[in-house]
């Protein structure tokens, strides 16, 4: 089995793949492009399903996602209301029908942590996509077209990654008031100077590829070019960066919930750790109120990063020279 | 006694996609003060065996055969024998000198390390050994002090030369030594290489891909294709009057200026090296080879002698005339 | 370029970016409510001309451009305005809370980089030994929890005593309330105090140090003068600690400075935690109360510090790698 050629481009996780198809009509350019994508898609999902890690982290995350889908099915959402009847004593630890204990207000624990699952999930995601949005737009732009607009792009990322996370976070959430969109806006401001980062130095080692300068010399344009060329092989690289992104998201909105910056008309695992610390359940020994949301937010990260990590060992094509 | 006498070495690298095997079977032998070339494409083997010699290859890799020096066997040595015969038996020169030296530490400093822990001298002696092995290749001994970014390409080859002289070993293996270089500071490095064999009488194992410069250096040349020997003899015999098509080839593709047959087109291989876990059947060279026939992707030639000292694993040497056609003759290319 | 040349651009970025932050830290706050408003907020029956008053008072009649300039000007001389809540001016505020954070931060930084190199250089030689694995499973751990929840975690197991651990220690402030000890005694005081949240937060970081010095000792072991080390017979333990640790601890350092930003983040909610009167806890009761003044002030100087830290790192490793050294 020889290397092939390459022709349009390799894509960074597929070698040479034979399509075995029996005889049909001559397949446009597009056509064998995207059979390519599809059979290294396979090739990755049958790699993938060697990780241990991966897998593990798939299965927890499908748990939570089916948690956050079925909420109203698995915990009646009148039980985030404390004036509603299925609430029970204050404070009581677990029990045969509060398995999880109840808050300050007789809420179920466990019916806020199954409906947490919700805000967090989604918050982590709507965050990650902004972010990633914004990092490989400029991660784009400077390693694309380099000069100026680069340096000046890239003055702007080195400023943000190095101001702290958490101050300026909380600097802006603090003038915009707490609330939902709050939330989302600031992670992904946080949050998009490493992903462009991280583009842009795939860019870069792109756009010196001899399949590029091939197509620029056949007349090809900049759309082109990016959006045929660039961006599918930068594709998998930003797959792996946004699932950790994810993660990273989920922990910042936990973070800033509990500083009282999050969603006050929602509960999310930060705010129900935001509650349970004002009330004083640690100090109180609540430990009811305290693991569950904790433990959820540790899974849930946990889950992604293992998958992110899972993926960027099959992806990463410097780490499969070995 | 033979100084080195390697047998039916075997060497198979562990990686994902399975076992590699890079040295499938090599036999070598080295003489007291003699220098043997080994020589071939990359991919053949080569460094392998210098590596695998001192048991230096990364953990895990499958080392089999006896590599007996001075008698003992280095593939059965406890580690502490191991590393008493390391660099005092045998030493080595590795190429890319720059990446082969730490860039954290003075270069005087690396080589006294070696006369240390090899107990060969206390710390002020070994100061001035330092000294001396650095004039010996040609650096000033104010050199001492820098650290390998502050050399050139040149000098720390020579550094590194230096280092391998610092136990008075009886046998160095050189790796590509001069494959970094410049095309001029490859000719002075040689020059000092051969000098120093001379004068010390030290047995080499001289490790390139350059045909040519093994043809000065060298008593006797020894040609690797895909992990194994395809021919080995007298440096002169093997250059000038090859007996394998590939040794032939190999020795083309480095045209003298004012050879006549070199006045047209240069000569090349078609194709690429096999790939270790591809190996062509029968003869390994045979789909490259010009003069291959029916025979060659059937059987797999062992090493036929051409002469007592000259061997090639050619189907073509069973039978036919050790000469091929339009060989050179010695001395046409000076 | 020559080192000298590569310091002087290296702090004169730090000086650019110190400006951003400045610039940034100004405008941000004008264009949120009025400051004067926001002053007199609280005091009923203010008239307009009393705010107005303020307000000129205060500089804000005066167009922007000018006001940013006096702005720095005022930062420079250390006055970083007026807090809302205190009544104190913001660098008297800050002044007093800055010793319990840097005695936090400091502490338990140094614990968590010594153990990590330590740890990391363990797993990092003998990679996939299951000391290696339990490692790397333990930093994922870390990796994924929020702090603070494992600082209840831990008030709740050796603070408070919950189930079967013991309670050990105060669970938060700086000292004992209502005791006036002094000298050897306060230390002592001061230190039963900050074991949980030194704990807390040095286990937090601990994973990422190892992680780091872990994948700097992998990639130095893969280097060529290791195999040359070998090969001369020298033993493996030195050659891991003379050969391989003196060059992977170079970036490691490096980056392990860099971890500051992440430190502090970590602090402010710890702080809160456990009550430790430090600047973390300073931010995280201005936010509650809205404090502007003060939040600008601290935004400052962290960001400020971590500017600082980046140049450190980078001073510090063209000082100790000699092949930036010589220019």
């Amino acid at each position: 089995m020889r290397p092939q050629p390459t022709s349009t481009g390799p894509v960074a996780a597929a070698p040479a793949v034979h399509i075995d198809a029996p005889e049909e009509p001559p397949r446009s350019p597009k056509q064998i492009a995207r059979a390519r994508r599809k059979a290294a898609a396979k090739r990755v999902w049958r790699e993938y399903r060697k990780n241990k890690m991966g897998m593990a982290g798939l299965i927890i995350l499908g748990f939570f996602i089916f948690v956050a889908i079925f909420a109203p099915v698995l915990a009646s959402s009148c039980g985030l209301d404390p004036t509603c009847p299925s609430t029970g004593p204050q404070l009581q630890p677990p029990t045969f029908k509060y398995p999880l204990g109840t808050d300050d207000l007789g809420r179920s624990v466990l019916t806020l942590t199954i409906w947490g699952t919700r805000i967090s999930m989604i918050v982590g995601l709507v965050s990650t996509a902004i972010t990633i949005l914004i990092g490989v737009t400029i991660g784009l732009i400077a390693g694309y077209y380099g000069a100026w607009r680069e340096s000046v792009l890239m003055r702007l990322t080195d400023w943000f990654l190095v101001i702290p996370f958490l101050p300026l976070a909380i600097v802006l959430a603090t003038l915009l008031g707490p609330s939902f969109y709050t939330v989302i806006f600031v992670i992904a401001i946080t949050s998009w100077p490493s992903a462009a980062r991280v583009i842009r130095a795939q860019v870069l080692s792109l756009k010196t590829r001899p399949y590029v300068e091939r197509s620029r010399a056949l007349g090809a344009s900049d759309w082109h070019l990016v959006t045929r060329h660039i961006l599918p092989n930068v594709g998998p690289l930003i797959f792996a960066n946004t699932v950790l992104t994810v993660a990273l998201a989920i922990l910042y909105e936990s973070t800033l919930s509990f500083l009282g910056l999050g969603d006050p008309l929602h509960t999310s695992w930060g705010t129900i750790l935001e509650n349970s610390f004002g009330a004083g359940a640690p100090f109180a020994g609540n430990w009811w109120w305290v693991v569950p949301p904790g433990l959820a937010i540790v899974l849930v990260v946990l889950s992604f990063t293992m998958i992110g990590y899972a993926l960027d060992d099959i992806l990463n094509p410097k780490l499969r020279a070995r | 006694m033979t100084l080195l006498s390697v047998r039916d070495l075997v060497v198979n690298y562990h990686t994902q996609g399975g076992p590699v095997p890079a040295v499938r079977g090599v036999d070598i032998e080295i003489e007291k003060s003699e220098v043997l070339g080994l020589a071939g494409e990359s991919g053949c083997g080569k460094s392998t065996i210098a590596g695998a010699l001192l048991r230096l290859l990364p953990r895990g890799t499958e080392v089999t055969g006896s590599v007996l020096l001075n008698g003992e066997d280095v593939l059965a040595m406890r580690p502490g024998r191991l590393r008493a015969v390391r660099w005092t038996e045998t030493s080595i020169v590795f190429q890319g000198a720059m990446h082969a030296l730490n860039p954290v530490q003075r270069v005087g400093e690396q080589i006294e390390e070696a006369i240390l822990i090899h107990h060969q001298a206390g710390e002020r002696e070994a100061h001035v050994r330092v000294g001396g092995l650095l004039e010996q290749v040609g650096l000033p001994p104010r050199r001492i002090e820098d650290y390998p970014h502050e050399l050139s390409g040149g000098q720390n080859q020579r550094v590194m030369i230096a280092m391998a002289l610092a136990c008075n070993p009886s046998l160095i293996i050189a790796d590509e030594p001069t494959t970094a270089l410049d095309v001029m500071v490859q000719a002075q490095v040689l020059k000092l290489l051969k000098e120093l064999q001379r004068d010390l009488g030290l047995a080499m194992l001289f490790i390139t891909h350059d045909l040519s410069v093994l043809v000065e250096v060298c008593d006797r040349l020894a040609i690797m294709y895909a992990g194994r020997i395809v021919e080995e003899g007298p440096a002169q015999s093997v250059f000038y009057e090859s007996a394998h098509p590939y040794t032939r080839a190999l020795a083309d593709a480095f045209p003298a200026i004012g050879e006549g047959r070199f006045r047209k087109a240069p000569s090349g291989l078609p194709g690429d090296p096999p790939y270790p876990q591809d190996l062509p059947g029968g003869c390994t060279f045979h789909p490259r080879c010009p003069l291959a026939f029916e025979a060659c992707p059937h059987i797999d030639p062992r090493l036929f002698d051409v002469s007592p000292r000259w061997r090639a694993a050619c189907l073509l040497v069973d039978s036919a005339a050790p000469v091929l056609e339009g060989a050179r003759t010695p001395g046409s290319d000076r | 370029m020559s080192t000298r040349r590569y310091l002087i651009s290296k702090v004169l970025q730090a000086l650019l970016t110190l400006a951003f932050v400045l610039a940034f830290n100004f405008f941000l706050f004008r264009g949120v409510g009025d400051p004067a408003t926001e002053l007199l907020r609280g005091h009923s029956g203010i008239s307009r001309q009393a705010v107005e008053q303020l307000q000129r008072q205060l500089g804000l009649d005066l167009p922007l451009p000018q006001q940013f300039v006096h702005y720095v000007k005022e930062t420079f001389q250390g006055h970083l305005g007026y807090s809302y809540f205190y009544n104190l001016p913001v660098s008297r505020v800050i002044a007093g809370r800055i010793w319990p954070t840097v005695l936090l931060i400091g502490l338990s930084t140094l614990a968590a980089t010594a153990l990590g190199i330590w740890i990391g250089i363990r797993q990092g030689w003998r990679r996939g030994s299951k000391y290696d694995q339990g490692m790397l499973g333990f930093t994922l751990f870390t990796y994924s929890m929020p702090e603070f929840w494992f600082g209840m975690l831990v008030i709740m197991a050796f603070a408070v005593g919950v189930g079967p651990f013991p309670a050990l220690f105060p669970t938060g402030g700086y000292e004992t309330v209502g005791a006036s000890y002094t000298g050897f005694a306060h230390m002592i005081d001061v230190v039963n105090h900050m074991v949980l949240p030194f704990f807390v937060l040095t286990l937090a970081y601990l994973g990422e140090y190892s992680l780091i010095m872990r994948s700097s000792l992998l990639e130095t072991l893969g280097e060529d003068f290791i195999v040359t080390a070998r090969a001369k017979g020298v033993r493996e333990n030195r050659v891991l600690y003379g050969h391989a640790v003196p060059n992977a601890l170079l970036p490691t350092m490096t980056v392990t400075i860099l971890q500051l930003g992440f430190v502090i983040s970590g602090v402010i909610t710890i702080e809160l935690i456990f009550n430790w009167p430090g600047l973390g806890l300073l931010t995280a009761t201005s936010v509650d109360q809205r404090d502007f003044p003060v939040l600008q002030g601290l935004f400052l100087l962290f960001s400020a510090s971590v500017i600082v830290a980046n140049l450190v790192a980078d001073l510090l490793y063209s000082y100790l790698d000699p092949r930036v050294r010589a220019g």
